[in-house]
């Protein structure tokens, strides 16, 4: 899962001048132009620290929250050999949420710093997870579509500049490549049934279709992050380059599949060697990630249910880490 | 100050024959329940087969920003290397 780079702020609003020592600043640009990488004690500017605190939490907080969607549906899954896989791809989902919390504390903001802003709605996360799961094929579409989409996102991240982020997407990209196949399998199962199930599958490509465009973010032009994060080679490619590359790939597997993607403007341009295809809802993106998602209030608040449910066990291993303690000092 | 659980470093034997390798870190109470953290955050895929945690807080680092006049002893010495002496190809492989 993934989730572009929102900036909480006004882009508009004065940015404060760097009190960073220039030399430093010089020879810190110049390792990020030798693609060397950067660690956790190494010298960076400070607006480098925080755009990637503010990535790399939001990305964490995007994997956290992508359990929800899936988990809904655990105790429903068709067969046990769907329910364990299932299973398996939410734990990893907490997994990969786990290496981006421990990504972003190497930049000196705490794990309860972020955990707190997520549950105060503060943070943001992929405006993906705040559309509702409402069919099986819908777990199917999620892994095909927005796994696939995450991937393409998150293979270039594996050469980003900042050490700690870069590895933890190679952890990443080595575990995802099964949940993408997992949803298509579910797919080619369901366009291959009865009238219905291929009904249902036919439903969930057109309701994730869009939303997992609008997860490669702004258009180019409208995405004020960018120049800055190309420069410092947090970012690679750019956000429209990685969406017209994810409907190259994804159009003939929905061709294979029997599935027709709802784009009435979708054709194959021969000159450009890639598909044409419709204008994005971006007024749509925009009230999700302002938190008007269908379901944005239910996920939070089944967030926070799970954290104040899951207070007793953290309580529990502090009593017995304390008296253990106390049993070797006496 | 920060109430959460101490940081350990996670370091993970592959398979027999190799050394431990830093795969990154968690979040415990204590080292019991890092090793059981470790295990379910870093060898979900049979990536191990002996687990180290040690306290984050417990390591000791060079400077980054020393790291010229750390390791600039080494540099001046090509004569460690074996590829600075020639030997005759008559005396064969050596």
């Amino acid at each position: 899962m993934y989730t572009t780079e929102f900036a909480k702020s006004d882009p508009k609003a004065p940015v404060p001048i760097s009190k960073d020592d220039p030399a430093l600043i010089a020879a810190f640009e110049g390792r990020v132009a030798a693609d060397e990488f950067i660690e956790p004690k190494d010298w960076m500017p400070e607006a480098y620290r925080r755009t990637l605190v503010r990535q790399i939490s939001q990305h964490a907080h995007s994997e956290i929250v992508g359990m929800l969607p899936e988990g809904n549906w655990l105790t429903r899954a068709p067969s046990l050999r769907r329910k364990a896989i299932l299973l398996a791809k939410i734990q990893d989902e907490g997994g990969h949420g786990l290496y981006l919390y421990c990504a972003a504390e190497t930049l000196g903001t705490s794990r309860e710093e972020m955990i707190e802003a997520l549950h105060a709605g503060k943070a943001k996360y992929s405006t993906i997870f705040n559309y509702p799961t409402l069919t099986w094929a819908d777990i199917g579409a999620i892994g095909w579509l927005v796994d696939g989409a995450a991937i393409m996102n998150q293979v270039p991240l594996q050469r980003t500049s900042y050490g700690p982020y870069a590895r933890a997407m190679v952890r990443v990209c080595k575990e995802e490549s099964f949940h993408q196949r997992q949803g298509y399998e579910i797919m080619m199962v369901m366009a291959n049934g009865t009238a219905e199930q291929k009904a249902m599958a036919q439903d969930a490509l057109n309701r994730w279709w869009w939303p997992s465009l609008m997860m490669f973010g702004p258009p180019d032009d409208n995405s004020p992050n960018s120049a800055q994060s190309f420069r410092w080679r947090i970012k690679r490619d750019s956000n429209d380059e990685l969406r017209q590359k994810f409907v190259d790939i994804t159009v003939p597997q929905a061709e294979y599949l029997g599935l027709t993607v709802p784009d009435p403007d979708l054709r194959w341009n021969e000159a450009k060697g890639g598909y044409d295809f419709g204008a994005v809802d971006w007024e749509e993106f925009y009230a999700v990630v302002r938190g008007e998602g269908p379901v944005a209030k239910e996920r939070m608040r089944a967030r926070r249910e799970a954290w104040d449910n899951g207070a007793w066990v953290r309580e529990a291993a502090d009593a017995h880490e304390a008296k253990r303690r106390a049993r070797m000092a006496a | 100050m920060s109430r959460d659980w101490p940081l350990w470093e996670v370091f993970i034997r592959s398979k027999g024959g190799l050394s431990h390798k830093h795969v990154g870190s968690v979040h415990a109470p204590d080292a019991e329940l890092a090793v059981r953290h470790a295990r379910d955050t870093y060898t979900r895929r049979l990536e191990g087969v002996s687990i180290w945690v040690v306290r984050s807080a417990d390591i000791t680092a060079s400077d980054p920003a020393q790291a010229g006049e750390m390791f600039e002893p080494a540099e001046s010495k090509v004569y460690r290397h074996p590829t600075f002496y020639d030997i005759p190809d008559a005396v064969g492989h050596m």
